[in-house]
């Protein structure tokens, strides 16, 4: 069990924030390239599964996995857009994101008047908070890295 | 519980075979009269509600029949524009049918090509080494579990989040599909799969699957 990085997104599109704790490999890209093609690929599921569904979705697109890890997806009402990549044993991890987003990102960034809003954040304690948030969640243990 | 369709897409990315096992209905029929408390727009050739979502009529509906008849598209079954016919006072109380918008066919087709670019996206994006494309997608209402062959074709099922016995039902598929359309010597590969004993064992292969069976030994 563990994490591998965690994107922040706001609804433009800008990548406010990303860190990453056991990640193996990179995607070969530079991290702006990188941001770019994960929005856009939520920005597409997000399209697919809303056609494809075959009744009205409340939440819509949950997460994905793939034969290695699983990447979990929640969207707040305005947009803001936390990714979270796991290994393919952790559970639905929906309320780990809305919590990171209901006491990290509003306490930390909204309620903060020195971050500017839909911009990479700078703030250092949102940074240690958050690092020290998912180093502390239960499906968290650093393997042999 | 139940398997909403299947989905085949070869290795260039082109649908070859789309079937439609169980369509949830969620329609809702009103009667209105003048005026209309709902906007309408006309999105893709389909008239849809852009605003004024209530009682169950939810924006993105599209307008299904007006008074008991099947609209034509944008049309009315007389072959009036829908908006226009909305707009005349004479014609109310009219009673409308909104529901979901069925998929049309060059629809389905774009979905799976777009799907078949997510899934080497995903794995593009892997944090790991070596890791396939996208496997299983859940959102609350389903959840699309993908196989890929070693050839490169994807067999894709969608189902209800709780039904149970994907993974041994698309095995299922790819034996149907090398049993009864690669042996079929009037298949050619890479094309619409359009043979008779597919359609057959793929429809009774859903069945079992949806009664939670299992598909004898050797699957």
């Amino acid at each position: 069990m563990t994490v591998h990085n965690l994107y922040i997104f706001d609804r433009n599109g800008t990548c406010l924030h990303y860190s990453e704790w056991n990640r193996k490999k990179q995607a070969g890209i530079s991290k702006e390239e990188e941001f770019k093609l994960m929005y856009g690929m939520l920005f597409s599921i997000r399209s697919f599964v809303s056609k494809m569904s075959p009744l009205d979705m409340k939440d819509g697109f949950l997460s994905f996995q793939t034969s290695r890890y699983k990447l979990h997806y929640y969207e707040t009402p305005t947009g803001i857009r936390l990714v979270m990549n796991t290994d393919l044993s952790v559970p639905n991890c929906r309320e780990t994101l809305q919590q990171i987003y209901s006491t990290l990102y509003v306490d930390l960034i909204v309620k903060n008047p020195l971050c500017v809003l839909g911009e990479s954040l700078q703030s250092e304690l949102f940074n240690s908070k958050l690092d020290s948030f998912i180093r502390a969640l239960p499906f968290f243990s650093v393997r042999a890295a | 519980m139940a398997i909403f369709s299947v989905y085949v897409v070869n290795k260039a990315g082109g649908l070859i075979y789309q079937y439609d096992n169980y369509v949830p209905r969620a329609e809702v029929e009103k009667t209105f009269s003048f005026p209309l408390d709902l906007v309408l727009k006309i999105h893709d050739e389909k008239v849809v509600v852009s605003f004024g979502q209530r009682d169950g009529i939810r924006v993105g509906h599209a307008v299904l029949s007006i008074n008991g008849v099947d609209v034509n598209g944008k049309f009315t079954a007389e072959g009036k524009e829908i908006q226009e016919y909305l707009r005349d006072p004479a014609n109310y109380p009219v009673s409308i049918r909104f529901g979901r918008q069925k998929l049309s066919s060059n629809e389905k087709l774009m979905l799976a090509s777009m799907f078949h670019s997510l899934f080497a996206i995903g794995s593009q994006l892997s944090p790991e080494v070596g890791s396939s494309g996208i496997e299983m997608l859940e959102t609350d209402m389903f959840k699309l579990h993908c196989f890929q062959t070693l050839t490169g074709i994807k067999f894709i099922v969608l189902a209800d989040p709780r039904q149970s016995g994907i993974d041994a039902l698309l095995r299922k598929i790819y034996e149907i599909y090398s049993d009864f359309a690669l042996k079929n010597p009037f298949y050619s590969l890479e094309m619409p799969i359009r043979c008779e004993l597919f359609d057959q064992n793929l429809k009774s292969a859903l069945e079992i699957a949806e009664k939670a069976g299992t598909f004898g030994p050797g699957s």
